[in-house]
């Protein structure tokens, strides 16, 4: 245990005196990026790792996260609400059409559940892109205000995002191993494993899936609101369902369930997406191959690694203890598997 | 006073009448069983009283209240735990932590408390953990605590389901064929448990096909044939009833 927390201090040192030993700016540039995917992935682990709901329009809070700060912090509105507070607000605002989802969809199980959830990843980037006269529309908004810390403005560089990216998961990490070992994490637990009996615990399986579904969304509209400010513009097509499924495919590759897992899978797909593609091809490029781009190739290359990962290791790359089990222990009673059996019949019936 | 109350319930599903009018008082203390032929509604009755299924018609009153309309989260809360005739154990959550969520409704962590982990969410976990330890040992699964629920032996997983079952310190329990599938030690085993429960001030209401067991443990039983009440009383009075032995071996003139 002591090994660990020394790695883990020493992990977190690294990141932390990280742009000062590399100090091109384009490397903390995406890291930062991959920050606020690692932010996303874990705020998705809650729903579809933790409570078992399987979540297809995950983007939509992250959409919701960004919006907000476009709307309260720029000159749209001419409301510039800091950069801090919306740290705060904007996470309530996302977990609040978290719940405005779950209420009337609860109900609803497994894929059903899944087809609502797209939809509403649907909706929400086409509401925005509709509602052009608070929205721009297509344009989106730009010229956000810029945060700063102490009257130091955080300009163009990403260094400042990258500080505030890595306290953010920190505490997301916290949070979500503090939920994960609570009565409120093994309710979640609860449910995914059998929601029948769940209720006969006493707990109120609607309440605790909203629960879910607020806290999950509510760390997109944090992820959502740090994107913006750095990127400085949100337009309603960076919110789409393909960003959804990156997210859900970083959750697959790393381990659904463990948040270590989760962490490296989201930095490893943010690494492949925005790191090596765009280098390799510029390295081509430089090469004298100008028509090369392997950024085209980036949904391929998912679809290779999710393909090969489903043959190979299904669980993931850091599973949590449950998928570990789930896809490698042989059930090894045999009256266990009679029941499994007549259990698998009766279903068949 | 009665503990749980069962007026003229009926529980129709469509045209098939699963239990028909069915009346009967359940006291406070001691051991009950139902019994009766398969398919004679016995599940069906354990679902009405957990609030799985609403009656037809009829009313279901649990400790001086009725439970009508009730979900099935809250009439747990009001003190009824049960088990399943087919276990349904949480398989990939350890033996503790199936023990420590069948707490769920007695403690009072909420939302922020378990995203915190206040020091008064700290206590409560560090007493609910002792408990569950407690309750694992009073089944004899001491040193299962860490295994997967999954990864336990069937009689074990019965033993189990009954702990997570008693950390609500429910007043009554609801066994759903406890023995089904236990080998002859396991069943005296499971019989000794079922007295522990007893004596520890639990009511025990239970439904089974062992008649060993039946007639061994329980202090009153009630006989179920199509939904209907045909015989109630003790185990040997209900042996020599003659309705409960037609609807078990069919009438002796063979004119049924």
């Amino acid at each position: 245990m002591t090994r660990r927390h020394a790695a883990l201090g020493f992990l977190g040192l690294a990141l932390v005196v990280y742009p000062f030993v590399d100090r091109n700016n384009s490397h903390v540039d995406f890291l930062a990026n991959a920050g606020a995917f690692i932010l996303l992935a874990l705020g998705l682990n809650i729903v579809v790792g933790f409570a078992g709901l399987l979540d297809l329009g995950y983007a939509a809070f992250f959409a919701i996260g960004s919006y907000s700060y476009a709307m309260l912090a720029s000159q749209q509105f001419g409301i510039h609400v800091p950069f801090w507070l919306m740290l705060l607000i904007a996470p309530v605002v996302a977990a609040l059409f978290g719940l405005l989802l779950g209420a009337p969809t609860l109900r609803l199980r497994g894929d059903y559940l899944a087809i609502v959830t797209l939809g509403f990843g649907e909706i929400v980037p086409q509401t925005f892109l509709n509602l052009s006269q608070y929205t721009n529309g297509p344009n989106g908004i730009s010229s956000l205000d810029q945060p700063s810390l102490f009257g130091h403005a955080f300009g163009f560089s990403a260094t400042p995002y990258y500080y505030v990216l890595l306290g953010l998961i920190a505490l997301g990490i916290l949070a979500a191993r503090n939920l994960q070992n609570s009565r409120l994490g093994r309710a979640w637990m609860a449910i995914r494993e059998d929601e029948l009996a769940a209720r006969h615990m006493g707990i109120n399986t609607t309440a605790t899936k909203l629960a879910a579904f607020a806290l999950g969304a509510s760390f997109s509209g944090l992820a959502g609101v740090v994107y913006a400010a750095k990127l400085d513009l949100v337009s309603p097509d960076e919110f789409g369902f393909n960003v959804s499924v990156l997210v859900l495919s970083m959750l697959v590759l790393g381990g659904m369930g463990n948040i270590w897992g989760v962490i490296v899978g989201s930095f490893v797909l943010s690494f492949i997406n925005s790191f090596l593609l765009p280098q390799s091809t510029s390295l081509a490029h430089a090469a004298g191959f100008v028509n090369v781009d392997f950024t085209n190739y980036r949904f391929m290359l998912y679809g290779v690694i999710l393909v090969t990962m489903m043959l190979f290791r299904p669980e993931g790359l850091i599973p949590s203890r449950q998928r570990a089990a789930e896809f490698h222990e042989a059930i090894l009673d045999p009256a266990l598997a009679a029941q499994e059996q007549s259990e698998y019949e009766g279903v068949a019936r | 006073m009665a503990l749980l109350a069962l007026d003229n319930v009926t529980k129709a599903f469509g045209g098939l009448v699963a239990v028909k009018e069915l009346t009967f008082e359940l006291d406070a203390g001691g051991i009950a069983a139902m019994i009766g032929p398969n398919g004679a509604g016995k599940s069906t009755v354990f679902n009405l009283i957990t609030g799985i299924y609403a009656p037809s018609s009829g009313s279901i009153d649990f400790d001086g209240r009725s439970l009508r309309g009730l979900r099935t989260n809250r009439i747990a809360a009001r003190g009824i735990a049960r088990t399943f005739q087919n276990i349904r154990l949480f398989a990939f959550m350890s033996a503790l932590d199936n023990v420590m969520t069948g707490r769920h409704a007695r403690m009072g962590a909420s939302m922020f408390d378990s995203l915190l982990h206040t020091p008064r969410q700290r206590a409560e976990e560090r007493r609910v953990r002792e408990r569950a330890r407690e309750l694992l040992k009073f089944v004899d699964l001491e040193r299962a605590g860490a295994s997967y629920a999954r990864n336990l032996p069937y009689g074990s997983q019965r033993r189990l389901e009954i702990a997570r079952a008693l950390a609500s310190d429910p007043k009554l329990l609801l066994l759903d064929e406890p023995a089904a599938g236990m080998n002859p030690r396991e069943k005296d085993e499971l019989i000794a448990l079922i007295g522990r429960i007893r004596d520890s001030g639990v009511t025990v209401f239970l439904i089974e096909h062992d008649m060993n067991l039946v007639m061994n443990v329980s202090e009153r039983v009630t006989v179920l044939d199509h939904g209907e009440k045909i015989a109630e009383g003790s185990p040997d009075a209900v042996r020599r009833d003659e309705r409960v032995i037609e609807a078990y071996l069919g009438r002796a003139d063979g004119a049924a």
